[in-house]
C-alpha cells in the first residue's frame, strides 16, 4: 500500500428537509494511515438524525483494525442518535471476518470515573518521597563514614590506586579550565571595580577588591561549582552506568565493597584535588585583577602585589582554603549518591547524572553561605 | 507439593518456608527448595516468577520477610557484613548480562577477584588467570576488552570470573537467554565441565527448557511463589501435572492465564489518560 492511498467517502441524503435515509459511500482504503482525513468529517457525519442509515463499504480496497473500528464506531453513533435501521452493505468477507471480531472485543460499557488525587494527596505522596530520598541520602553518608573510620583502624585498606587516578582525572585535568576561568573571573571584578574606584581617586584598592574577593569567596566556589560539573556528573555517570550492568552487583558477588572502591577514593582524592585546584584559582584570579589594574589603572604588578601583603591577612587566604574539603565531601558524596540511584534503564543515568550537578552546586551555595555567617561570628 | 524434600545427599543450600514481597507485592510465598550438594539444581519458572530473587536471597543481597535460608549450615539473613562477604566468595553468581567490569580488559576481569582477595605474585597469578580462561576456551581473548565481545563470549568471561576463587558453588542467573544454538551448548557443556570435574554445586536459574533438562539432576518447577513440582528431569518430562504440562510444552494459556491482571480492556481503550 502507498502512503498515497487515503479512506473516502461520499454521503447521499434524501431530498426531505429532515433527512430520513442517509447513504454513506465509502471508498479508498481504511487503513491506519488512511483514515486521519475522514476521522472528523465522519464523526460529524454521524451526528444526523436519519432514520435509515446505509454503510456502503462495498468500494473499500483495505480495511485495517482501525479502519475497521471507525466504521463500528460510526455505525454505533448512528444507533445512539436514535437511527432505525444502519446497514453495512457490501463488505467483502475477510473485511466483515476482521468488522465482526472488532465489534466482539469493542463492547459497549459505560466509561469509568478516574480516581482523582487530591492536591493533599499528591503534596503529602511527594513529601513522603522527598523523606525517602533524604534518608537514603543520610544512610549513604552514615555508610561512608564507616568505610572511612574502619580505613583510618586499617590503613592497608585504603586504595591509592584509585586515589592516584581520581587525583589526576579530577584534580590535574581540571588545572586549565580552572585555571583559565578564574583569570577571567579576576579580569571582570578588576575591570568592573575599576570604574568606581577612578572616580574617587581609590585606584590602588582595586588590589583589596580583587584579593578579597577572590580568595575568600570566589576562587573555593568557582573552583567547587567546575569541579562538580566537571567531576561530580561523570561519578554519577560511572557508577550509574555500572548500576545498571549489574557490575555493582557483581562486585558485591565478588565480595568488593562497593563503597570502598567506588566511592571512598573519590572522596580521598577530592578532598585533596579541590583545596590545591582553589590555591591555583586564587593564583590565576590574582594574576587576572593584576593585568587588569595595570592596563586600566596604571598599577605596576610590583605595586600590585606589595599592596596585596597589605590588603589580604593570611585569615582570609585561609578561611577560602578551609571550605575546599567541606565542598570537596559534598561534591563527591552526591555525586556517587546520585549514581546508586540509578535503576533502570541508560535513561535514568542521564537523569541522575543532571540531578547529581544540580544538587551539587546547590549544597556547596548553601554550605558557602553557611560557611560566611560562621566566620562571621568568629568574626574571621 | 508442600514438603520439604530430603535429599539423600548433603544438602548445600536448604530454603524453609520463605516468604518475600516488592512494594507489597508478593514474590514468595512459602518457597521451599533444597540444592544437593555437588549436584546439578535447575529451577524452572516463568520469567518474573521470583526466580532472580531467589538467587539474591541466597546470595545475602535481599532479606527474607519470614522463613529460613541455610547455605552450608549457615544462616544467610542473619550474617553479619563480613561473614556474608566471605561466604559471597565461596559462591559465585553468573549474572543474566555477565556484568563485566566494562573499563577493564578481559584477562584483568578473571584477575579482578584473585587480585581484591589473595597476595598471589603477579607470575602466579598470570597463570591462575589462563587456566581460567583456558576452561571456557577465550585464552585467546584475554586482551579484548568486554565490548568486543560477543553475548555468548562475555557469558563465558563472567564465568572464567566467577571461577576465578574456586567456588563450592555457581549460581547461574538465565545463562542461556539470548544465545544462539552453538553459544547455548557451549555454556550447557561448561556448566555440566564445571560441575564434574571440579565438583562445584551449580544451581541454574531458567526458562529454557530443552537446555535446562540435559544438564538437570534436579529440577524445581517454581510459579505463584511456591515450587509447583520437582523430581527427575526424566520424572518431570513423564509429569501429567497441568502446570507443568504447560511449562514443559509451552502451552499459551493453561493454569497461568495468557492476560495479565487487567483492567477492562474497553475503559483501557477509552481513557488514554489513565496510562499510569
Amino acid at each position: 500500500m502507498t502512503a498515497r492511498q487515503v479512506a473516502r467517502f461520499e454521503i447521499e441524503t434524501g431530498t426531505a428537509a429532515v433527512p430520513a435515509s442517509v447513504n454513506i459511500r465509502c471508498t479508498g482504503a481504511w487503513t491506519v494511515q488512511g483514515i486521519a482525513p475522514v476521522e472528523q468529517p465522519l464523526t460529524a457525519v454521524a451526528q444526523t438524525d436519519a432514520v435509515d442509515c446505509v454503510i456502503d463499504a462495498s468500494a473499500i480496497s483495505a480495511l485495517d483494525t482501525a479502519g475497521a473500528w471507525l466504521l463500528h464506531r460510526t455505525v454505533r453513533t448512528l444507533e445512539q442518535r436514535g437511527a432505525r435501521t444502519v446497514r453495512i452493505i457490501g463488505l467483502r468477507p475477510e473485511f466483515n471476518t476482521l468488522l465482526q471480531l472488532i465489534t466482539a472485543h469493542a463492547a459497549t460499557a459505560e466509561p469509568a470515573v478516574l480516581p482523582k488525587v487530591s492536591l493533599l494527596a499528591g503534596i503529602g505522596a511527594q513529601t513522603w518521597y522527598s523523606l525517602i530520598h533524604l534518608t537514603g541520602m543520610l544512610a549513604f553518608i552514615g555508610e561512608s563514614a564507616i568505610v572511612f573510620l574502619r580505613s583510618l583502624l586499617h590503613p592497608r585498606r585504603i586504595r591509592w590506586l584509585p586515589i592516584l587516578h581520581n587525583l589526576q582525572t579530577a584534580g590535574f585535568e581540571a588545572l586549565p579550565i580552572t585555571g583559565l576561568l578564574s583569570f577571567l573571573m579576576g579580569v571582570v571584578i578588576a575591570y568592573q571595580g575599576a570604574d568606581q574606584l577612578q572616580q574617587f581617586g581609590a585606584n590602588i584598592f582595586v588590589v583589596d577588591l580583587v584579593g578579597l574577593a577572590m580568595l575568600r569567596e570566589l576562587s573555593p566556589l568557582l573552583t567547587a561549582i567546575i569541579v562538580a560539573g566537571r567531576s561530580g556528573s561523570a561519578w554519577a555517570a560511572q557508577i550509574g552506568t555500572m548500576k545498571i550492568g549489574e557490575e555493582i552487583d557483581a562486585l558485591r558477588t565478588i565480595g568488593v565493597g562497593p563503597q570502598e572502591l567506588l566511592v571512598q577514593p573519590k572522596i580521598l582524592a577530592l578532598i585533596i584535588a579541590l583545596p590545591l585546584l582553589t590555591v591555583f584559582a586564587d593564583i590565576t584570579g590574582v594574576i587576572g585583577g593584576m593585568v587588569m589594574a595595570s592596563n586600566m589603572l596604571d598599577i605596576s604588578f610590583q605595586l600590585f602585589i606589595d599592596r596585596l601583603e597589605v590588603a589580604v591577612s593570611l585569615s582570609s587566604f585561609l578561611t577560602g582554603v578551609s571550605k575546599a574539603p567541606v565542598f570537596a565531601v559534598i561534591i563527591a558524596l552526591v555525586g556517587c549518591f546520585q549514581g546508586f540511584q540509578a535503576s533502570g534503564s541508560a535513561d535514568s543515568v542521564g537523569r541522575q547524572t543532571t540531578v547529581s550537578v544540580v544538587h551539587s552546586i546547590f549544597l556547596v551555595i548553601v554550605a558557602d553561605a553557611l560557611f560566611s555567617i560562621v566566620f562571621n561570628w568568629l568574626e574571621l | 507439593m508442600n514438603s520439604p524434600s530430603t535429599p539423600d545427599r548433603d544438602v548445600l543450600v536448604d530454603i524453609r518456608d520463605v516468604h518475600f514481597a516488592r512494594a507489597g507485592r508478593p514474590v514468595l510465598q512459602g518457597m521451599r527448595l533444597s540444592v544437593a550438594r555437588g549436584r546439578i539444581t535447575v529451577i524452572l519458572g516463568g520469567s518474573g516468577c521470583g526466580k532472580t530473587t531467589l538467587l539474591n536471597l541466597i546470595g545475602g543481597r535481599l532479606r527474607p520477610d519470614r522463613g529460613e535460608i541455610l547455605v552450608d549450615g549457615q544462616s544467610v539473613p542473619s550474617l553479619g557484613t563480613r561473614a556474608l562477604y566471605e561466604l559471597r566468595k565461596r559462591m559465585a553468581l553468573l549474572f543474566q548480562s555477565g556484568a563485566l567490569f566494562t573499563d577493564l580488559t578481559v584477562f584483568e576481569n578473571v584477575a579482578f577477584p584473585i587480585r581484591e582477595h589473595t597476595r598471589l605474585p603477579e607470575s602466579l597469578l598470570r597463570k591462575v588467570v589462563l587456566m581460567k580462561l583456558e576452561t571456557v576456551g577465550l585464552r585467546g581473548a584475554r586482551d579484548l576488552m568486554p565490548a568486543e565481545l560477543s553475548g555468548g563470549m562475555a557469558r563465558r568471561v563472567a564465568l572464567a570470573r566467577a571461577i576465578a576463587l574456586d567456588p563450592m558453588m555457581v549460581m547461574y542467573d538465565e545463562p542461556f537467554t539470548g544465545l544462539d544454538p552453538i553459544s547455548m551448548g557451549v555454556i550447557a557443556q561448561l556448566i555440566r565441565n564445571l560441575n564434574r570435574a571440579l565438583g562445584i554445586t551449580s544451581v541454574v536459574v531458567t526458562h529454557d527448557v530443552a537446555e535446562a533438562m540435559t544438564i538437570a539432576d534436579h529440577v524445581y518447577l517454581i510459579g505463584d511463589g511456591r515450587v509447583i513440582a520437582e523430581g527427575g528431569p526424566q520424572a518431570m518430562q513423564a509429569s501429567s501435572e497441568e502446570h507443568v504440562r504447560q511449562f514443559l510444552d509451552g502451552l499459551p494459556d493453561g493454569p497461568v492465564r495468557f492476560h495479565y491482571p487487567a483492567a477492562d480492556y474497553v475503559d483501557d481503550l477509552r481513557h488514554p489518560g489513565s496510562r499510569a
